[in-house]
């Protein structure tokens, strides 16, 4: 763990000259981890980018919890009287319609609102599945070697050659779309980049001398890769799932866009863009607005990965530092 | 090099296999083919006899080598939709297909890397500045949104282009501006990174402090080594296309391959879909075999890792 620490330092210039000078060793790793740390806090806050996503996903967050008997209309109630009614427009009892009403009169705000929570929700545990089942295929790969190794190498390249869109399509209209479903494919047709890394990861950390001494006083294999092999390579995997979110929600977008989403009433921003596409001509707002929200997601959400990148990633730093 | 070249093709063998077993298996997941062409109202003993008559009875092994032995053959099977080849339907959109890829991917690299050299040589200034944060909405706006705004402004508000079908120029512009976006946005934020890391090597600096032009630094020094990773895109590229192809083809009524998947995943018209997983994971794996050759071609130092 410390030696871990002290390796990503090294890559980190500074820092680690200072802590090898430090006359007591463990009081200078202490102050070497909380150095690094705030480094890499400050550096990620220096960025107006990155200050700027952040609030955005705040939003993204806070709209996806936002109490439903809160928001200014239900926005499931369907309302034909109402049918596209356009932005800034009022009813007939002076409510206001701040963005319209969508084909079947409900409140365009209050749907995008009440529809970021499965926006949210079908992004976060895509990306978990996609998580855990890419590191721990990667951890296996890249520490055991061997068969499993070339077995796994070989699903990556399967994975990789898929057209996931195609095949996303195809699955769910087998097993029929719905929240799992969706979360199940979004995930496993993402989970081959974070195998790469984190096996590429677990090859150079396995050829470290404190993992043979881990070996040599009986430590087990489950114990060396969670304690020792997955804090190494837990900065990748941060800065590669922060990226999958913004390419996850493109994706459901697209696939709730076909009609494959999440069942009705409840929808997704894809979904809306879905629902409005139909009536272009006569309501504009109904496909473009909720379409406007994801794209400020997703570029809230790279913007933030880009950011966490700069920050974690030594040799990115080291390449600022030298123009 | 022919020994890594042998090696490489070595191991697209077993991802073949995997690709041929797992597209056979999402087929015989669908349910009873027998069920999927008679209909469900068909008898028990016409389903039967339908079995008997295509091996569906046999052992799920032989089946998927009798499937495989099929395909070998130029046997694709038929569309339970058309009652026709599968090949023969495929063929017939395909060249609208190729029409818009092949422009998207033409627009992608005219712009792209040109954008991204520009944006690396200018590096920090207002230009790049610009041109980064043009690329990030790129990348961060969905291609079937993009196609719908584009449809929004120009078919609906300025009426100067049909909202979809295929036919000259006007027609086929708006597809491939919304297929392409997103390749555009990636070819020049990679060219440019590329040519940027090119541009800090000892080399430069040496062809630089020799009194060259800057101009000849960049175009005859550093362009040739920061394009090679590109080609590594290029596979990539593809499958963006590919999965790009189903959407937009989709919104813009685009009588090509993908568009025909989306109808035929609706009408339930699954081995046609099978096929199509097949052939597009296929041309994806050779694409990325070639591209890895000729990789190692140019750069040698891939050969001896």
């Amino acid at each position: 763990m410390d030696k871990h620490n002290q390796a990503l330092d090294t890559a980190t210039s500074d820092a680690s000259v200072r802590s090898r000078t430090e006359p007591s060793a463990s009081q200078g790793e202490a102050w070497t981890l909380s150095r690094r740390r705030s480094r890499v806090v400050s550096s990620f806050f220096s960025s107006p980018a990155n200050k700027a996503g952040l609030v955005i996903i705040a939003l993204f967050v806070l709209a996806a919890i936002f109490p439903v008997r809160w928001l200014p209309h239900n926005p499931t109630i369907v309302n034909p009287g109402l049918r596209h009614t356009p932005v800034f427009e009022r009813d007939s009892e002076g409510a206001l319609y701040l963005i319209g009403t969508d084909h079947l009169g409900r409140d365009m705000f209050s749907r995008l609102i009440y529809s970021a929570r499965y926006t949210l929700a079908v992004m976060v545990c895509s990306v978990f599945v996609a998580t855990v089942t890419g590191v721990m295929a990667g951890l296996m790969s890249g520490f055991y070697g061997g068969f499993q190794d070339s077995l796994i190498s070989r699903l990556v390249d399967i994975q990789l050659a898929f057209p996931i869109v195609l095949l996303a399509i195809l699955v769910l209209a087998i097993m029929g779309p719905g929240f799992i479903n969706l979360v199940v494919i979004l995930g496993l047709s993402d989970w081959a980049r974070y195998t790469r890394v984190v096996r590429s990861a677990t090859l150079s950390v396995k050829a470290c001398d404190y993992i043979e001494a881990a070996r040599a006083v009986g430590v087990s294999d489950t114990h060396i890769l969670l304690k020792h092999v997955l804090p190494n390579v837990a900065s990748p995997i941060l800065i590669l799932a922060t990226l999958a979110m913004a390419r996850v929600l493109l994706a459901e977008s697209a696939l709730s866009f076909l009609g494959l989403g999440i069942a009705p009433p409840a929808s997704t921003w894809g979904g809306m863009i879905g629902d409005g596409r139909n009536y272009l001509f006569e309501a504009w707002w109904s496909s473009a607005l909720p379409g406007l929200a994801i794209s400020v997601t997703v570029l809230a959400i790279n913007f933030v990965g880009d950011g966490l990148r700069d920050a974690l990633d030594p040799q990115m730093e080291r390449q600022r530092t030298a123009e | 090099m022919t020994r890594y070249i042998i090696n490489r093709i070595l191991q697209t063998i077993p991802t073949l296999f995997g690709i041929s077993i797992i597209s056979f298996a999402l087929l015989r997941l669908t349910g009873d083919p027998a069920v999927l062409v008679l209909g469900l109202m068909a008898s028990e003993e016409s389903l039967e006899e339908y079995r008997q008559e295509h091996g569906l009875t046999d052992p799920v092994m032989e089946q998927y080598f009798n499937w495989i032995g099929d395909i070998f053959r130029g046997d694709f099977g038929d569309s339970l939709r058309y009652h026709e080849p599968i090949v023969k339907l495929l063929r017939e959109r395909l060249p609208a297909t190729m029409e818009l890829g092949l422009t998207a991917l033409t627009l992608a690299i005219v712009i792209g890397v040109p954008v991204g050299v520009f944006s690396a040589v200018r590096w920090n200034t207002g230009w790049d500045i610009i041109i980064r944060t043009v690329v990030l909405f790129g990348q961060a706006t969905p291609g079937f949104y993009l196609g719908l705004l584009l449809i929004l402004t120009f078919s609906v508000g300025l009426r100067l282009l049909p909202t979809g079908g295929r036919g000259g120029f006007s027609h086929l512009i708006m597809p491939a501006v919304a297929l392409s976006t997103f390749m555009v946005a990636l070819i020049v934020r990679f060219t440019r990174s590329a040519l940027l890391d090119v541009l800090r090597q000892d080399y430069i600096r040496t062809a630089r402090a020799k009194g060259l032009a800057e101009r000849y630094v960049v175009y005859r020094h550093a362009m040739k080594n920061a394009l090679i990773p590109l080609i590594t895109i290029l596979g990539m590229q593809v499958s963006i296309l590919f999965s790009g192809a189903v959407i937009t083809e989709t919104i813009f009524s685009w009588p090509g391959v993908g568009r025909f998947a989306v109808q035929a995943i609706h009408a339930r018209d699954f081995p046609v879909v099978q096929i199509m997983i097949l052939f597009m994971a296929s041309v994806i794996v050779f694409l990325n075999l070639i591209v890895d050759i000729t990789y190692a071609y140019l750069d040698p130092r891939i050969r001896f890792n």
